[in-house]
């Protein structure tokens, strides 16, 4: 009896770490699945549609015509004027926070941040709509404040968490001799700063800036909701005040209207190949750059 | 200029950014509670949508998303628990290790609408699920999968290895440390974690636009393989298809939405400081 019921044991504790052991790695499992669905129905795009046209400047696909040039210079314009609006302010929160605010500002700014990086982006699109756009409308006399502008603005937020967080985790790991050595060379606390510590947590807040452009280009709802839907070339001077679209725009909006196996629905899964080995990329680049300062001890 | 000066108007500078920071997010709460409060009644909270979404209420949608992440929780929390559990307390540091915790960055990194492009492509279509409550419940688990991981390894790597070594000498087996020992010491960590992994998937849309979402259905669900309505979905539908959508009802609807997202968020931050101020060690 006693021995059953101790075997019986092992048998459970078995099969318990057998479990572990293989959900430990589903997520090299679910990485693989997603880019073999993606090709999978994605890849029939690219026997049917010959490159150059994929490169295309026209996004018509009831004419059949699949040129990317459009959503992809969107996505490009709205993700780099969003970024070129968080850096400042994310940089400038981080080092807030982490080197000059007393104690309560911290209590309620640590905090807020966690808050924004909670708000549904669906919520975000819809005060972008119904505040955002007309402001921007009213202020520039345009006919519509629905603009890559307005995109960047709400991306800009919507980046901020991570822009902040990561740039802090990198200012954290400066070792505090750094200061130290600073002030007492005589230099004030703003000198040591920005002399001293933000340049030794540069490689931190490069990946900072990195992480926030991966998640700004795979934004979709606050982006569709707010940029105006128009698949044009932005390459006037004025395109961040018209209207423009997105990669993830045109996926979210166009998808629930296809024939399933059309060439118009393999597109959009091509769209989703762009997606992916972009977001990858970036993030491939970011983690090797952990791994590296890791290797060369201390990260910093 | 005066270096000292200099130092006084930098530090305003960045308390002023700072301050340009938070003033939108609390700005765009105030808004939407401000505009939103007064559509709020039991009937907006508990009745069908009538004339084409304009009156009643909002019910089926509320239901939906309470399903969804029921459903995500159940599908995520076993296969994210048991992940970090590996990571935390039997992986070695070899490459394969290293290439788990890159397929973790990535797939908290893929944009949410390639993960309905992957559900629609795996779970509708080749599986054959159709679009109902089970693709997209799996879909959104996959998406916070990363998100509960990351937060319990790091629960489970704080608990000080002085815990598992005094177990293992009582004769304990690595397991029965892990189950009576460590993970009861994790567990706050662990459900803070699955709180925020769980408030993400509630408030996602792109996931669900082609896994789940109806449009507008006239009743509830009746099993994991019928659509439903879902709440991000709906505020989308609403603020954006339905022509002449009365204002007050698209900001009771982001209000609804808003709250049920920032109380998880309370709830985990509560769970989170408490058990901290608790812990002996």
């Amino acid at each position: 009896m006693e021995i059953a019921a101790r075997s019986r044991r092992r048998w459970i504790e078995f099969a318990v770490e057998a479990f572990i052991r293989v959900v430990g790695f589903s997520s090299i499992g679910f990485v693989v699945l997603i880019f073999l669905f993606l090709l999978r129905e994605g890849l029939p795009l690219f026997f049917q549609t010959p490159l150059r046209d994929l490169v295309d400047t026209r996004w018509y696909p009831t004419f059949d015509l699949f040129g990317m040039l459009p959503l992809i210079l969107g996505s490009l314009l709205v993700t780099i004027t969003a970024i070129a609006i968080a850096l400042p302010l994310g940089l400038a929160t981080a080092v807030f926070v982490r080197e000059v605010a007393p104690y309560w500002a911290r209590e309620i700014l640590k905090p807020m941040i966690e808050v924004l990086a909670g708000i549904p982006s669906v919520v975000l699109g819809f005060f972008g709509m119904t505040v955002v756009a007309p402001m921007i409308r009213e202020t520039l006399g345009a006919p519509t404040g629905l603009t890559a502008f307005a995109g960047a603005l709400i991306l800009a937020y919507m980046s901020l968490p991570t822009i902040i967080s990561v740039a802090e985790d990198a200012l954290d790991a400066v070792p505090k001799s750094y200061r130290d050595a600073g002030l007492a060379m005589g230099a004030t606390q703003w000198q040591t700063i920005w002399r001293v510590v933000v340049p030794a947590a540069r490689s931190g807040i490069v990946m900072a800036v990195m992480l926030g452009m991966g998640r700004a280009i795979g934004e979709t709802m606050a982006v569709m909701m707010v940029t105006g839907n128009a698949a044009r070339i932005p390459l006037t001077f004025d395109s961040l005040f018209r209207p423009v679209r997105t990669m993830t725009a045109t996926v979210a909006a166009e998808m629930g209207e296809v024939a399933q196996g059309s060439t118009h629905y393999h597109a959009l899964f091509g769209i989703g190949i762009v997606l992916f080995v972009v977001t990858f990329a970036i993030n491939l680049a970011a983690a090797s750059a952990i791994f590296e300062r890791r290797r060369r001890g201390g990260l910093r | 200029m005066n270096r000292h000066l200099v130092q006084r108007l930098g530090f305003t500078l960045l308390g002023l950014l700072a301050l340009i920071v938070v003033v939108p997010i609390l700005l765009v709460i105030g808004t939407i509670v401000v505009r939103g409060i007064s559509a709020i009644n039991w009937e907006f909270l508990t009745a069908m949508p009538r004339d084409g979404m304009k009156g009643g209420g909002i019910f089926p949608a509320i239901v939906g998303t309470l399903l969804l992440t029921l459903g995500t929780a159940l599908a995520a929390i076993p296969v994210g628990v048991g992940g970090a559990v590996y990571l935390a307390e039997y992986a070695r540091d070899t490459w394969l290790t290293r290439a788990i915790r890159l397929a973790i960055v990535n797939l908290a990194a893929i944009p949410s609408v390639v993960y309905g492009l992957f559900g629609l492509g795996l779970f509708v279509l080749f599986l054959r699920f159709g679009t109902s409550i089970l693709a997209g419940s799996l879909t959104l688990a996959i998406m916070t999968l990363p998100i509960i991981i990351s937060a319990a390894e790091e629960a489970l790597r704080v608990v000080p290895n002085e815990y598992r070594t005094v177990s293992a000498s009582l004769g304990g087996t690595r397991w029965q440390g892990i189950r009576h020992i460590v993970l009861p010491q994790a567990l706050p960590g662990i459900i803070t974690g699955v709180i925020l992994g769980l408030l993400r998937a509630a408030g996602e849309t792109a996931p669900i636009l082609f896994t789940v979402a109806a449009f507008f259905l006239p009743h509830l669900p009746q099993s994991p393989l019928d659509q439903t309505m879902a709440l991000p979905y709906h505020l989308y539908v609403i603020s954006t298809q339905v022509p002449g959508m009365p204002l007050e009802i698209q900001y009771g609807t982001a209000l609804v939405l808003l709250v049920l997202v920032l109380s998880m968020n309370v709830v985990a931050t509560i769970i989170r400081s408490y058990f901290r101020r608790r812990r002996q060690w």
